[in-house]
């Protein structure tokens, strides 16, 4: 066994592990040989280190040494936290679903939605196949544990051919309780072929909280089905999150998303997209808000593994204070992925000497008549648009925020849906607003 | 209006204006020519704010008031606004919104209250209408995606619409055609008053036939080697700007 076993956060999430099967979370062989095996894949692993290329941005030897305790039951939640949030719209706090602050009244035809801790009651075969889940990386330890501990989660499909107009909110809430706590979500949004669906999910921070949530996120998408999904991820200055998305598009089939990574102490996103069908299309656009402390990382994973796939990926940083911005664009075109193309731009804004941006695009190439290019930069507000704004009778700081603001807005257009892009500049500004009054 | 006393600058180890004196009264339009290099396009900056300069020696009197101690937007505030050269692109930032937010930081820098969405868009239809602006240049990007002729004629609204005291016109008839150079000089004098100066720096004769100016000076070198009327503009037109050169030596050797 690995020494990082020993470690406080693999002994707590261990012995999370062996009290759910204790109380019965594995209610078939498949479900319990799922969860096993994912726990000895994850006690085996250890706690990545810097020392692997995949985490060399990344320190997780602070969280190692702390420990979380097991999900315990709905917390108080004020729907206050949530009113800013459309319906029809789906909430879980610290783990546990919260009917109270969810609204599915006007749940569109067509979706069937269920939560992960029905389907692990109603049809554990099922749910035991998701959760046993190949990684393809091999110091997947969070997915691991998320694969032996993740009990609630968002299961969302669409039928074939249904065109889900309306967009479904879905609301992850850390809520402060008293006690620092891990949570291992499992989502899957599968859409059939020609289905459309568009989902925004926020992750917000209800009090001082410190816990740790652990996401994974698995999407398919038919030949021909389009998903638009937006997420913001606005917790509390204290949260640590840890989410990795598996993405599997089939022909022509178009995934569009936008991350907003605005809030929580460590974020780490793992975003692994596979376009395995030919002509499927990835627009994958993103913004990364590292200010004060925050440590923000985002891992791009794109695998173009058939002919005439596209991906696009927009995607915008800011270092702030003693903030971090981690990038990795990684896009691997394959053998046989003929006539893909792919483009990848990641502009950073560096505001203070204290903050620090790492960026890092990968760009492998194993296909014919390829199209591909990248970029990324790392520098300060054009000194030159910011005489103009105050020769114009601009103050400093508001020039500086109207500037920081148009940089970061760029990667919005990505969604095609005007009313949702809207809400999220709105979500945005107010954001540097409040990040701008605490640099003053 | 205006008082400038010896002004010397230095950008890193050149030093650009090398005793520049020059006074301007309100409702004068005074016009700098000269030469590329001679410093026309550095007083426009140092006028406005621009950093990066160093001031060795002089000052700089507007309205009475140290101009050179006050940050570009206070300047701004206090009426002075320099036409650039090359308008910046600024992608992201809405242009009805960007001069919205200068006029109203400009009013509340000087005590008065702010206009509203609407009272701001009825301003601008005013002056849109006069300076022949098409309205979809409100709603695009600062300058982005502009010609060269719409950038320079945003440059000529944006001072309809902030009114100043003291326009700085830095050579915005460059990269003009006749027609859009007709434009903006309309446009500037529509803007002339008895309160309101211009200081026009050009390069060329051809942008004063169409704003006359009260008072032309040659700057050469870093500093005013000749002021005269109108005439003298015709002049440096016919014997070009070596005729100037020749006049200065023996000074700028002293």
């Amino acid at each position: 066994m690995s020494p990082a076993a020993t470690s406080p956060l693999v002994e707590a999430l261990d012995a999370q592990a062996v009290a759910l099967a204790a109380t019965g979370g594995a209610a078939t062989p498949a479900l319990a040989h799922a969860r096993t095996t994912a726990r000895e894949a994850a006690l085996a692993h250890g706690v990545p280190t810097t020392r692997s290329e995949r985490w060399k941005y990344t320190a997780l030897r602070a969280l190692a040494a702390r420990r979380f305790e097991a999900p315990a039951g709905r917390p108080a939640v004020d729907l206050k936290v949530v009113a800013d949030i459309p319906t029809p719209r789906l909430v879980i706090a610290n783990g546990r679903y919260a009917p109270a602050l969810s609204d599915l009244h006007a749940l569109p035809e067509g979706l069937r939605v269920r939560l992960l801790s029905e389907v692990l009651r109603d049809a554990p075969a099922e749910a035991a196949a998701w959760l046993a889940t190949e990684t393809r990386h091999d110091d997947a330890a969070f997915q691991q544990w998320n694969g032996a501990l993740a009990d609630e989660g968002f299961v969302l499909e669409v039928e074939p051919g249904v065109r889900v107009a309306t967009p479904l909110h879905l609301v992850v809430i850390g809520v402060e309780d008293g006690a620092d706590r891990a949570f291992h979500l499992r989502h899957r949004i599968a859409l059939g072929a020609g289905a459309a669906l568009t989902v925004a999910k926020h992750h917000l921070g209800a009090g001082a909280h410190r816990h740790l949530l652990n996401t994974v996120l698995h999407v398919e998408l038919g030949e021909g089905a389009t998903l638009t999904q937006a997420r913001v991820q606005r917790e509390a200055d204290g949260a640590t999150l840890i989410q990795r998305t598996q993405a599997t598009l089939g022909t022509n089939a178009h995934y569009r998303r936008l991350d907003l990574e605005l809030g929580g102490a460590l974020s780490r996103h793992e975003l692994d997209v596979a376009l395995a069908g030919d002509g499927a299309q990835l627009d994958a656009n993103g913004v990364l808000l590292a200010d004060g402390r925050r440590h923000l990382d985002t891992r791009l994973g794109i695998e173009h593994r058939a002919g005439n796939t596209r991906c696009e990926l927009t995607w915008r940083g800011l270092g702030a204070q003693r903030g971090r911005a981690v990038f990795h664009g990684g896009i691997l075109i394959a053998e046989g992925a003929d006539g893909s193309n792919a483009t990848l731009s990641n502009k950073n804004l560096l505001l203070d000497d204290g903050a620090e941006i790492d960026t890092q695009p990968v760009l492998v190439i194993h296909a014919d008549d390829v199209q591909a290019a990248h970029g990324a930069t790392v520098g300060r507000l054009d000194a030159t648009a910011l005489f103009y704004l105050r020769a114009r009778g601009v103050p400093l700081a508001e020039a500086t925020a109207m500037l920081t603001a148009a940089f970061l807005r760029e990667p919005l257009a990505v969604l095609g849906n005007e009313a949702l892009e809207t809400a999220l500049a709105t979500t945005l500004d107010a954001r540097l607003a409040a990040a701008a009054s605490t640099r003053a | 209006m205006l008082k400038i006393d010896n002004l010397h600058v230095r950008a890193g180890s050149r030093e650009i204006l090398k005793g520049l004196t020059l006074e301007v009264a309100p409702g004068q339009v005074h016009a700098i020519m000269g030469p590329n290099g001679a410093g026309k396009s550095t007083l426009g900056h140092i006028l406005a704010g621009r950093e990066g300069y160093e001031i060795t020696e002089g000052s700089v009197t507007y309205q009475g008031k140290d101009l050179l101690a006050l940050e570009p937007e206070e300047r701004a505030a206090e009426g002075v606004f320099l036409a650039f050269q090359y308008p910046v692109e600024i992608p992201g930032v809405n242009n009805t919104y960007f001069l919205r937010a200068a006029l109203n930081a400009q009013r509340k820098h000087r005590g008065e209250p702010e206009i509203d969405s609407m009272g701001f868009l009825k301003l601008v239809r005013q002056k849109l209408s006069v300076l022949h602006i098409k309205d979809e240049l409100l709603n695009r990007a600062v300058n982005v995606g502009f010609s060269g002729g719409e950038k320079k004629r945003n440059e000529i609204f944006q001072l309809a619409v902030l009114e100043p005291t003291l326009a700085i016109l830095d050579e915005t008839d460059s990269g003009l055609d006749i027609d859009a150079l007709k434009l903006v000089a309309e446009g500037v004098n529509l803007m002339r008053s008895p309160e309101r100066s211009f200081l026009v720096v050009t390069h060329y004769q051809r942008l004063l036939d169409y704003i006359k100016p009260d008072v032309v000076h040659v700057l050469a070198d870093g500093r005013i080697v000749q002021s005269g009327g109108p005439e003298l503009a015709l002049e440096l037109e016919q014997r070009g700007y070596a005729w100037v050169k020749d006049r200065i030596a023996p000074g700028a050797t002293a």
